[in-house]
Formats: structure tokens, C-alpha cells, sequence
């Protein structure tokens, strides 16, 4: 926690001597060094690519209304070749609809795939680290902006360049005539190779897409990476007089974490996937048995990424929730310091569980049991923040505002998330579970309804800081209440249909699941209409402009980017604040 | 650098043209990159082997590169460097060397991964695959002939060894302000490193007993040649980058750049010379030594 006093904070010298550029000049966003700026752009792409993978979501949940496979033949690209055949006679209506519905097969496994991609690596990192990061970590911290701002700028546009490069991808060939890659966002071999040299008789994406997915995503950790040591340096280096580790707020120790887990997983990623580039166009063999390789070590390679990746993605939740939390019941944090090092242990023990996901492979009881114990662990410090979040509440004057709706619904859902995951955790069960709709149900409930809550509360709690306005009560309130029936109608099924033995990444099923699924499709029509009125919500506060103040919280926020304008002057903090330590801390 | 109102001493650097311009060199490298591998249409421009988009995306890098940190040396001249920037810096560099480090150990991973669960796995019962099961059952692989690690690959560890005492005598010659010996050292340390290169990509490489890629009759051996070339090529990658680096450093000694008291430019260049070092010793051991040493126990 900040124990700042606001009237230690210099604002009033801020303001004066400030040159903001306008917002017209495109020099001031293409080549920025500010902090804030870049912060802004990372949100819009966000909000940008969720609006696309949100989209893909759609098709999916509406392929999976009805049994059978419906809907997404219409929408398949036919070749020229095809529609050639059509026109002089060779193909009927009956073999062009089997075409099409070949065809949809691919094209549901590709929507899969990319959906998960985008949601993780261009929706939910954009928008926590680079977005609420480079916004209020040298806010939170009374830096002037980034350690590196240069390379701060490249890391954002980096992103555009790797997500152009996904999309590339999603629309060339890549098994055989079908466009773009179908194996899943964890790009598991062999269904991501390409064994050339006749040491396999197939290979399942022949195409260019998967390699234009393998730079796409080689060029996203690039830019993580950068952004990375660029926090860590600035976490380390410029916190102001007086802010000393212990006293930084939460958010900025949860991004702490995180961008370590970036800096010190994402290269193991980046040298597996250069080894799929290698074994899909030099012949090489790491994930081919016949030549000595295993597809195993690629899932091996993979999780040791994976799993604290799945922490990247919530940590820094968990951090705004503590503000938010904090803020509204207008009473620090309970146990600041626990909060902070559970944080800590999550993120090193978050390193050796990686193999959860893979009790499936054969890897032998011993090693079973050792990451069933492991993982299990992890359940103690999430425990502790849960805990914690719920004590900071008790006996403070809550204060129901829409960024405490969404962190109240985020330590709801993130909990049942949460449970879900230690049933996961025994191999035993896992054995049955995975690979269906419960690891679905899972990872949705700590993503979707986790860290996707969290974003929205982090959106709410700062928008009149980042933009000067304060939003539209009602209509925000109204979408937290949508989307909260919305996505849980969505997601609370999917246990029923994982328990049901539903496999995952299919895009047929067996009638006996038609009932949740069909549930499922009407939650989430449910949530786009919150979507909906969010974007509503965004484009009437904008127009409306409702002038925020300084601090529109009041007294329970009180870390420091609380005592600057709304918004904040372009460069903050030109005579660093001096914090003081509160009294009984 | 303190002016105007600003009364902190931290670098708030003015907009820049660059990192836009390397995203855009990013987007052509990789487009072309797979032009290259794999084409993705006809003509000049798409087709497979087709360098075009390639030479672009490298031109516009280099261009980055060379505007780049020409801004940082013209920024550092001009003062903006203050201690606590240069702290910043610091941390910078070793954050990087360390997301370095960790990208080895996925190239690690494959060789212990191997060394220690081979065996596991010739004893899986696959249906079917008894090729699979072969190449499971020795570590290294039959038809694998391992290099003698006690000649080239020796001499090599040497070289690298010597080179990171050289770079050192560099270093402590700057700070003595004796820029003549600096000069000497980064020279012979550039040297060295040249000598590296040629000896394992000119003359080591060229006689492997084991092939990149499944060329035929050693398919089932080529986990051991390609995690070989990959690791130790991508080491010998890491040494031609540190080789530039320290050249760009000479230059900028000779062109009367740095001081006794700063010069951060050719410190990172060694850390990042210590640090290639310390790779190669680890291949060295795990890559070269184990291996023959398995073998002749064999
Ligand atoms: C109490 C903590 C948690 C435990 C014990 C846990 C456990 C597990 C286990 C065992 C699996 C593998 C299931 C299977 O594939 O059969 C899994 C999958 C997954 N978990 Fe968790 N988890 C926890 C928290 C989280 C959090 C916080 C996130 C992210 C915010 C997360 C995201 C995921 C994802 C994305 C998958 C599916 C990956 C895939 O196969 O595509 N989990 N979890
Ligand atoms: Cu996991």
C-alpha cells in the first residue's frame, strides 16, 4: 500500500508547464515515449482484438447450439477450383454441401485455435500489462514515466505487427486446401509439424499458416520480453523518495511478479516453437519419434511456458482487485505484506507444476504424484489472497460502485475457477476430465469470468483518471449485471458437460448434450449483449463528458495517482513526490 | 539533465521513429522469412526461396539498429546518462542477458531430457513403431559419431576463455584511462572471437559424423545432430553477435568515445561476452564431454 499523503504529492506543480500534443497529430502516437499514451493505444488494440476473438466465440457457441454440424458450412470459404466443379456439373448441391461441411470441420478447429490466441496474447495481456501497467505503475510509483520509453514504444508496436502476421495466418492454407491452423492455441506437435523427408507417411498442416503462427507468436514474446525488463527496471529504479518495496501498492507488486514470469517462461516458448520451424522446414526431428524425438518434450517445452502464463494472466487481476477492494471499503488491504509474497510464491511455484497438464501423457506415478503435490500447494497462497480480499471487506463501509461490482464478482467466480483447478489438480480425475468441457469450464471461469473481470474493474476504477470522465452509472451497471447472468450461464453448464464425459475441440457431439450446450449458446447471446452496452457505455461517456475530478473515490483511494489531474498532466511527477510512512504501519 | 521545471534526473527520451520503423522491418522479415521456407504464392515477391521481402525486412533493421542506438550514443553524450539512468541501464542489460539464458535452457532441455529419459521411453509400448524404439534406446543415438572433445572443441574453450581475460584487460585499461591497452584488449578480444567462428562453423561443422536434418540412412539418430547444430549454432550465433558488439565498441574507443568513468557501452558488451562464454562452457561439458565420455564407456 502507498502511504501517501495527498498533500505531499506535488500535483499543483505538475500542471503548470505541461505540453500536451494534440491528439490529431499522428507523430504523437506513432512515435510516442509517454507512458500514458502508449498505455492508451495498448488498451484500444485490446478492446480491438477482443471484439474479434469475441467474435470467433460466437461462431463457435453457435455451431455448438444444435448437434450436427450446421451452421458453419455456410461460411466456409469455397476455392474457385470447387465452385468450377459445381458450375460444369461435376459436383451436385448433396457434394458440394459434403465439401462445405469438410471444410467447416477445419474451419471450427481454426476458430478454436485462434480464439484462444487472441484472448490471451492480443485481449488480456495488452490490456493488463500493457495497458493498466504502463498507466499506473509510474503513476503508483511517482515515476515519471517508463525506464526505457523507447523500447516501450516498440513493444507496443510490435503487437499490430504480430497479430497482422495471426491473422495472416488464420487465412492462408494450412492443411491442405483449408486455411489457417486447427491445432489448438497450445500448438501441440504433431499436429503443428510438417515432417518432411518421408520419416512420416502425413503430416496434419502442410501450409504456410502455422509457420506465419510460429513468427506471429515468436514476435508477440519479443515484445513482452521487452516490456518486461522495461517494468522491472522501472519498478527497481524510479520509485520515488520513501516508496520502498514494502510500501509500493499492490498492483504494482502483482505486475512485479508477472513481468518475470514473462521475462523467465517466454524464451522457453520461443526456443520450442523454433523448433517446430526447424522440424517443419529443416527436417530436423525434435518432436518426431522416428527420428529420435518426442512429441512429449514438446508439451514439456510448452507448459514450462504454459503454466506460469496462465499466471501472467491473472496475477496482475489480482492486483487490482486488492485497489479496487481496498478503495471501496475504504480500509487498507488486510495483510498488505501476506498479499504481496503470496503473490511472490504463486509465481515460484507457478514454475514447477507445469506437468498438471499433461497427466495424460504416461509420464510414470512418481512423477504424477510429485506434480499432483505441487500443484496442490499452489491452492495455499491463492487461498491467502482470497481470504484476504474478503477480510479487507469485512466490517468496512462498502461502497457498491460499478469497478467493486466487478471485483466482488471476481473473487466470487475466480473462487469457483480456483476449485475447479485442485479438482483438476489429482491425476486421477484428470484422467477423466481432461480434454473435455471441465478444463473448459475451468480455465473460463479463472479467464473469462476472472481475469476478464478484473479488466473490467481495473476499466472502471481508472477511466476517469485516464480519460478526465466519469462514466455513465447506470448503463455500466447494467452491463456488470448482463454480463455477470451472461457468462455464468455461458460456463456453469460446461461442468455438467465435461462431468458427461463432453470432449473439448470437437465440433460435433452426441445428442445427449444437446441441453447445456443449447444454454450455453443462449449465455452467450446474453453476454454480447453486454458487450454491447459496454461499447454503448464507453461512446456515451465520451460524448456526455462528465467532468471527473482528481479523485472521484474519495478518501479510500489513496494511492498516488490519485493526487494528479484527471487526466494526468502529459509528463507527471516533475518534482518527485516524497512518501512518508503512515503511522501504525 | 535536469532543465526547465523537471527537477528529477531521470531520461525522459523525445519521440522516435524507430520503434515503428523495426516493427514494420519485424512484419517483412517474418513475412519473407516464410516466403523463403515455405513461399506463399508466385512471383518475385511470394514465391518459395524468393528473398525479396527477406532483404527488405533486414535492410529496414539494420537501418533501426544503426538509428537507433546512434540516439543513445548522441543521448549519452549529451548528458542524459545521469547515475541513476545508469542504473537503469544495468538492470536493462542483465534482465536481457537473463531472458537469454532462459532461451538456452529450452536447448538444454532436449539434451538432458534425453540423457535421462531415453530409456523410459524405449521401454513405452508403442504398437507399431519399432523404428521409434531404436532411436529411444542409446543416448547418443547408433550412427552417431560425437566429436572428440579434447581437440577442437578444447581449443575452442580455450579461445573463449582467453578472449573473456582480454576483454577484462580492456576493461580495467579504460579505467585506468590507458586507452592504448583498451584498444590492445578489445582488439585481441574481437580477434579471438573471429577465431571461434571460423574454427567451429569453418572447420568443426564441416566434419560432423552426424547430419542437421534426416538426411536418409541417420534418421533415426538426428534428434542428437539437430539439437547439436541448434544449440551450439545458436551459441555460435550469440558469439557473432557479441563479436559485433564489442567491434562497434573498438570503434567507438578509437574514435575517442567513452571514458575512464563511463562507459556503459563496453561494459554491457562484456557482460554480454562473459555471458557467451558461460554457455559454452556448459556445452562444452554436457554437449561434447558427456557424451564421448558415454560412448567410450559404451
Ligand atoms: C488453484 C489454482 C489452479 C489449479 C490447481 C489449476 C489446475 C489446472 C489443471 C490441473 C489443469 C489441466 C486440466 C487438463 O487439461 O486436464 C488446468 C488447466 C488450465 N488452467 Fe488451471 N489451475 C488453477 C488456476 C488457474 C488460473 C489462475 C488460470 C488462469 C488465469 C488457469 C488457467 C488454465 C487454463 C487456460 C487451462 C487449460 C489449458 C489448456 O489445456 O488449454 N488455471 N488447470
Ligand atoms: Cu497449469
Amino acid at each position: 500500500m502507498s502511504h501517501h499523503d495527498a498533500a505531499h504529492a506535488g500535483g499543483a506543480h505538475d500542471a503548470h508547464g505541461d505540453h500536451r500534443p494534440s491528439i490529431y497529430d499522428p507523430r504523437r502516437w506513432l512515435f510516442s515515449t509517454n507512458h500514458k499514451d502508449i498505455g492508451t493505444m495498448y488498451l484500444v488494440f485490446a478492446i480491438i482484438a477482443g471484439l474479434i476473438g469475441g467474435a470467433m466465440s460466437g461462431l463457435i457457441r453457435w455451431e455448438l447450439k444444435e448437434p450436427g454440424i450446421t451452421f458453419l458450412p455456410h461460411l466456409v470459404h469455397v476455392p474457385h477450383a470447387i465452385l468450377e466443379q459445381v458450375r460444369l456439373g461435376v459436383m451436385n448441391a448433396d457434394q458440394l454441401w459434403a465439401w462445405k461441411v469438410d471444410a467447416a470441420k477445419h474451419f471450427y478447429d481454426t476458430l478454436v485455435t485462434y480464439h484462444g490466441l487472441i484472448m490471451i496474447f492480443f485481449m488480456v495481456m495488452p490490456a493488463m500489462i500493457g495497458g493498466f501497467g504502463n498507466w499506473f505503475v509510474p503513476l503508483m510509483i511517482g515515476a515519471p514515466d517508463m525506464a526505457f520509453p523507447r523500447m516501450n514504444n516498440i513493444s507496443f508496436w510490435l503487437l499490430p505487427v504480430s497479430f497482422t502476421l495471426a491473422m495472416i495466418s488464420f487465412l492462408v492454407p494450412g492443411a491442405g486446401d483449408h486455411a489457417g491452423f486447427g491445432g489448438g492455441w497450445t500448438l501441440y506437435a504433431p499436429l503443428s509439424t510438417n515432417w518432411g523427408g518421408g520419416a512420416t507417411p502425413f503430416s496434419y498442416h502442410d501450409g504456410p499458416a502455422m509457420d506465419f503462427l510460429i513468427l506471429s507468436l515468436h514476435i508477440a514474446g519479443a515484445s513482452s520480453i521487452l516490456g518486461a525488463i522495461n517494468f522491472i527496471t522501472t519498478i527497481f529504479n524510479m520509485r520515488a523518495p520513501g516508496m520502498t518495496l514494502h510500501r509500493m501498492p499492490l498492483f504494482v507488486w502483482s505486475m512485479l511478479v508477472t513481468v518475470w514470469l514473462l521475462v523467465l517462461s517466454l524464451p522457453v516458448l520461443a526456443g520450442a516453437l523454433t523448433m517446430l520451424l526447424t522440424d517443419r522446414n529443416f527436417h530436423t526431428n525434435f518432436f518426431n519419434p522416428a527420428g529420435g524425438g518426442d512429441p512429449v518434450m514438446y508439451q514439456h517445452l510448452f507448459w514450462f511456458f504454459g503454466h506460469p502464463e496462465v499466471y501472467i494472466l491473472i496475477l496482475p487481476g489480482f492486483g487490482m482487485v486488492s485497489q479496487i477492494v481496498s478503495t471501496f471499503s475504504r480500509k487498507p488491504v488486510f495483510g498488505y505484506l501476506g498479499m504481496a509474497y503470496a503473490m511472490v510464491s504463486i509465481g515460484l511455484i507457478g514454475f514447477v507444476v507445469w506437468a498438471h497438464h499433461m497427466y495424460t501423457v504416461g509420464m510414470g506415478l512418481d512423477l504424477e504424484a510429485y506434480f499432483i503435490a505441487a500443484t496442490m500447494v499452489i491452492a495455499v497462497p491463492t487461498g491467502i489472497k482470497i481470504f484476504s480480499w474478503i477480510a479487507t471487506m469485512w466490517g468496512g463501509s462498502i461502497d457498491f460502485k460499478v469497478p467493486m461490482l466487478w471485483a466482488i464478482g471476481f473473487i466470487f467466480l475466480f473462487t469457483v475457477g480456483g476449485v475447479t483447478g485442485v479438482v483438476l489438480a489429482n491425476s486421477g480425475v484428470d484422467t477423466s476430465f481432461h480434454d473435455t468441457y471441465y478444463v473448459v469450464a475451468h480455465f473460463h471461469y479463472v479467464l473469462s469470468l476472472g481475469a476478464v473481470f478484473a479488466i473490467f474493474g481495473g476499466f472502471f476504477y481508472w477511466i476517469p483518471k485516464m480519460s478526465g470522465y466519469r462514466y455513465n452509472g447506470f448503463l455500466a451497471g447494467l452491463q456488470f449485471w448482463i454480463m455477470f447472468i451472461g457468462v455464468n450461464i455461458v460456463f456453469f453448464p460446461q461442468h455438467f458437460l465435461g462431468a458427461q464425459g463432453m470432449p473439448r475441440r470437437h465440433v460435433d457431439y452426441n445428442e445427449a448434450y444437446q441441453y447445456w450446450n443449447n444454454i450455453s449458446t443462449i449465455g452467450y447471446l446474453i453476454t454480447a449483449v453486454g458487450v454491447l452496452v459496454f461499447l454503448v457505455t464507453l461512446v456515451e461517456m465520451f460524448l456526455v463528458k462528465r467532468k471527473a475530478g482528481a479523485n472521484p473515490w474519495g478518501e479510500g483511494a489513496n494511492t498516488l495517482e490519485w493526487s494528479l489531474s484527471s487526466p494526468p498532466p502529459f509528463h507527471q511527477f516533475n518534482e518527485l513526490p516524497v512518501i512518508k510512512p503512515e503511522a501504525g504501519h | 539533465m535536469a532543465h526547465g521545471d523537471v527537477k528529477h534526473d531521470y531520461h525522459l527520451v523525445n519521440p522516435s521513429p524507430w520503434p515503428l520503423l523495426g516493427s514494420i522491418g519485424a512484419l517483412f522479415l517474418a513475412v519473407g522469412g516464410v516466403v523463403l521456407m515455405r513461399g506463399v504464392g508466385e512471383g518475385f515477391f511470394l514465391a518459395k526461396g524468393q528473398w525479396t521481402l527477406f532483404l527488405i525486412g533486414a535492410a529496414i533493421m539494420t537501418i533501426t539498429c544503426i538509428g537507433w542506438w546512434g540516439d543513445v550514443i548522441k543521448e549519452s553524450r549529451a548528458g542524459d546518462h545521469t547515475p541513476v539512468v545508469d542504473i537503469g541501464l544495468r538492470y536493462g542489460m542483465i534482465l536481457f542477458i537473463a531472458s537469454e539464458v532462459m532461451f538456452f535452457v529450452a536447448w538444454f532441455w532436449v539434451f538432458f531430457e534425453m540423457v535421462i529419459f531415453h530409456d523410459n521411453r524405449s521401454s513405452w509400448i508403442i504398437a507399431g513403431d519399432p523404428e521409434a524404439m531404436a532411436a529411444w534406446a542409446n543416448w547418443p543415438p547408433p550412427h552417431v559419431e560425437t566429436f572428440d572433445p579434447f581437440q577442437l572443441p578444447l581449443m575452442n574453450t580455450l579461445i573463449l576463455l582467453l578472449s573473456g581475460t582480454t576483454v577484462t584487460w580492456a576493461h580495467h585499461a579504460l579505467q585506468q584511462d590507458d586507452r592504448k591497452g583498451a584498444t590492445l584488449g578489445l582488439l585481441l578480444t574481437v580477434l579471438l572471437g573471429l577465431a571461434f567462428t571460423y574454427v567451429q562453423f569453418g572447420v568443426e561443422y564441416p566434419e560432423a559424423g552426424f547430419a542437421f536434418g534426416n538426411a536418409g540412412e541417420v534418421a533415426s539418430a538426428n534428434v542428437y545432430g539437430a539439437s547439436f547444430f541448434m544449440a551450439t549454432g545458436f551459441h555460435g550465433a550469440h558469439v557473432i553477435i557479441g563479436t559485433i558488439f564489442l567491434a562497434v565498441c573498438l570503434l567507438r574507443l578509437i574514435s575517442g568515445g567513452f571514458s575512464a568513468k563511463k562507459h556503459f557501452g563496453l561494459e554491457a558488451a562484456a557482460w554480454y561476452w562473459h555471458f557467451v562464454d558461460v554457455v559454452w562452457l556448459f556445452l562444452f561439458t554436457f554437449v561434447y564431454v558427456t557424451p564421448y565420455l558415454t560412448m567410450q564407456g559404451n
